[in-house]
């Protein structure tokens, strides 16, 4: 991520050292990972300290530290999910990918998550592609789903 | 769109909407709930095609709305005038129910609901048996709006109570008022509204805030997204009347990061609320002034609880803090900080506008107005439901919630997730009332309302909110984090049906511990659903240890 556009990030929030995490979330959102260079530039911009900024990184779910696949796929193992069999669609991703939720594979093709419940209990179990909802399936439909995704 | 200085210039505002909307033009309400479309688009994109095929346009709307509730049978859409609902529509219905129904003024029968009891067709939502038990004072309002349009609204009589509050009634009034409506607060503890702005009110300071939670993390709650995505000028408005009788000239929205509909919405809905002057300065010529700022979570559980909002907010990390003093005294920054649910926001502009004595005609003895709940896990029509308090359980189940799939049983109704509990089968009638579900150890919590049938074993389901609670558990004090984790190892030993003598004993003492010591809700009701679950189902947690194996 260049330089410009950081800053561009942090003009946005009037460099205000309260913003740090919004900066944190608008760069996440674009780069889908924060660098560690770019940790230290916030910190120096905003004038929080760079174990603050880490703190912050390291507590929340959605900042990622390492490098994200091209396609994040998520499924959902929230309360009525689980009680709609999400477990086995967890399994049949974790096979057909080969990683476990948390990881990226190696070619940067996937990164995987497991979420709790993303308040979609009438399409569970689900999984989520990019943001796209793929509802009411089971193990057998994994396949198809994930082929779509390059 | 110029500033509206006057309730006058309101009033006049909204006829001049009404009369420039042609109440017989058609109109395609499509439900843009993420249970409907699920992120997608093409539902949509398929009617505004085939309203430009047939030439069209300008003569047919589309509207995309927020949930209708009745999300098990989405996609949803209603046409109006005539109110015409169909369910399960696809992107191919969309040319046949433009041709049909809404030239044709025809009903397509095949995307009508049908009754499974009666097998009665359901072509109104009044005949719909989901819809027929609740009473929508507020979801009510989602299939008539575009949340997009300030218009949409101000047409239906928004912002009046705004104007009510700002230029009838002292501040002081507009908190009296709250106070007798009994608001209780649907965020999860039932705290009296008006008690916590009166603190919040009394405490002395020159800056204070009010904050509207969004965050809604519980699982299997998803009536606040609801409502926030679908009418969001609702909540906005609640706001504004309570920063006014706060005194509270800085209002925030802590909400959800991960649905950009919902805050696409809120971000729209702001910049109107402050073109028209309901946001900024000297509103509605009252002289009070008052600014919203919007803020997001970050994807932990318990960022949603006060403290820990308000640090968020700060910009820190979301820890939270003991309750030595309460954020209505000190919140963010250490000033004033009075912090309400989305839900219970939603509740104030009605108060105002219809006055405490019609909202006391409407719930329980101890609990006021409606609820609403999100139906899901082992339920027919799982959706967004609202009913006023004192509905028995067993008509949120059954009447409105069409039974257990598959020809099963109920065996227990949870709610609350993980910080909940369980109530069995058999306490079905039990009215939905603050009071009454936490004497029996099921708080309503949220309002998520999770369904389990015959098949669930409570062992397993604890295991499974433990689980998640290792995971969320913000890790700062040890009776929640090393709790949790030794809770989860018995539970898990017990759900495998390995269970030790004394497991039962050992998780009781656990449970007390951590409610006892724990820094903050989170750990300090970890033990609310074990507590309920061993109250009506021990025998699952004996037959665990005794038989080897789990019963279920
Ligand atoms: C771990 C935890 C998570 C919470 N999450 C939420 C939430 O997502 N939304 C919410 O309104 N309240 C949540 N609460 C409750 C808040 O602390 C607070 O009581 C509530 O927002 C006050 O609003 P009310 O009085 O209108 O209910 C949570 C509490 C805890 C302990
Ligand atoms: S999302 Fe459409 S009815 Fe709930």
């Amino acid at each position: 991520m260049d330089n410009r556009r950081i800053d561009e990030i942090i003009n946005k929030y009037d460099g205000k050292p309260n913003s740090v995490i919004m900066v944190l979330m608008d760069i996440q959102h674009e780069n889908k990972w924060l660098p560690r260079e770019v940790l230290e530039k916030v910190s120096n911009k905003l004038g929080v300290p760079l174990s603050e900024v880490l703190h912050i990184a390291t507590f929340y779910k959605t900042f990622s530290l390492k490098p994200q696949g091209r396609h994040e796929v998520h499924v959902c193992t929230g309360t009525s999910c689980h009680q709609r069999g999400s477990a086995k669609i967890l399994e049949k991703v974790q096979d057909l990918i080969g990683i476990k939720p948390g990881e990226t594979t190696p070619d940067l093709r996937f990164s995987l998550e497991k979420g709790s419940c993303l308040g979609c209990c009438t399409l569970g179990p689900e999984i989520v592609v990019d943001g796209m909802h793929h509802s009411n399936i089971t193990p057998d439909d994994v396949e198809a789903i994930l082929k779509n995704y390059k | 769109m110029a500033r509206i200085n006057s309730a006058a210039q309101l009033e006049k505002v909204r006829k001049d909407i009404v009369l420039k909307k042609d109440p017989n033009k058609p109109c395609i309400a499509i439900c843009g709930g993420i249970g409907c479309l699920g992120g997608r688009e093409d539902l949509i994109r398929a009617f505004e095609k085939e309203i430009k095929k047939q030439k069209l346009e300008g003569k047919v709307d589309v509207r995309v709305t927020g949930c209708h509730g009745f999300c098990a049978q989405g996609p949803n859409i209603v046409i109006y005038p005539e109110e015409i609902c169909y369910t399960k529509v696809k992107p191919e219905d969309a040319q046949q129910i433009i041709s049909e129904t809404v030239v044709g003024k025809t009903i397509v029968d095949r995307l009508v609901y049908i009754d499974p009891n009666t097998g009665e067709k359901a072509v109104h939502q009044s005949e719909i048996p989901f819809y027929k038990k609740q009473v929508r004072n507020i979801l009510g309002m989602n299939p008539k709006i575009d949340p997009k349009s300030i218009d949409d609204y101000l047409a239906i009589g928004g912002y009046s109570s705004l104007a009510k509050a700002l230029l009838e009634m002292k501040p002081q009034e507009v908190l009296e008022e709250v106070k007798k409506a009994n608001l209780r607060g649907r965020g999860g503890g039932g705290f009296p509204a008006g008690l916590k702005w009166e603190t919040a009110r009394n405490a002395p300071a020159e800056l204070k805030y009010v904050i509207c939670n969004g965050h809604e993390g519980e699982p299997g709650a998803y009536m606040d997204r609801a409502i926030f995505q679908g009418n969001p000028h609702l909540i906005i408005e609640g706001l504004i009347i309570g920063g006014y009788a706060i005194g509270a000239k800085q209002g925030f929205i802590y909400t959800r990061h991960d649905m950009p509909r919902l805050r696409e919405n809120i971000d729209i809905a702001l910049e109107a609320a402050r073109e028209h002057g309901f946001i900024g300065n000297d509103i509605l010529g009252s002289g009070f002034d008052f600014d919203i700022e919007v803020h997001l979570d970050v994807g932990i559980f318990v960022s949603g609880e006060a403290s820990a909002l308000m640090r968020s907010i700060e910009g820190k990390a979301p820890e939270p803090r003991p309750k030595y003093t309460r954020t209505a005294v000190k919140g963010i920054w250490e000033r004033p900080s009075n912090l309400n649910n989305v839900e219970t926001w939603a509740n104030v502009p009605q108060i105002i506008g219809k006055g405490a004595d019609w909202y006391l005609g409407i719930g329980s003895e101890g609990s006021k107005g409606t609820k609403m709940i999100s139906l899901s896990g082992n339920i027919v029509n799982s959706g967004v439901v609202e009913v006023p308090f004192g509905t028995s359980l067993k008509e949120i189940v059954y009447d409105i919630g069409g039974g257990i799939p598959n020809g099963k049983k109920l065996k227990a109704i949870h709610f609350g997730a993980a910080m909940g509990g369980s109530l069995p089968a058999e306490l079905i009638d039990t009215p939905l009332d603050f009071d009454v579900m936490s004497k029996l150890g099921a708080a309503i919590g949220a309002g998520g309302l999770f369904v389990m049938d015959e098949d669930t074993s409570m062992v397993e389901m604890n295991r499974f909110f433990l689980e998640f609670l290792a995971d969320e558990s913000c890790g700062k004090c040890v009776p929640c984090r090393e709790g949790i984790r030794q809770m989860l190892r018995i539970l898990t030993r017990m759900s495998m049906g390995k269970g030790k003598e004394g497991d039962i004993e050992a998780l009781e003492e656990l449970c007390e511990v951590g409610s006892l010591a724990s820094l903050c809700a989170l750990g300090k009701t970890t033990s609310s659903p074990i507590y309920s679950s061993l109250r009506y189902f021990r025998n699952e947690y004996e037959a665990s240890i005794e038989d080897k194996g789990c019963t279920v």
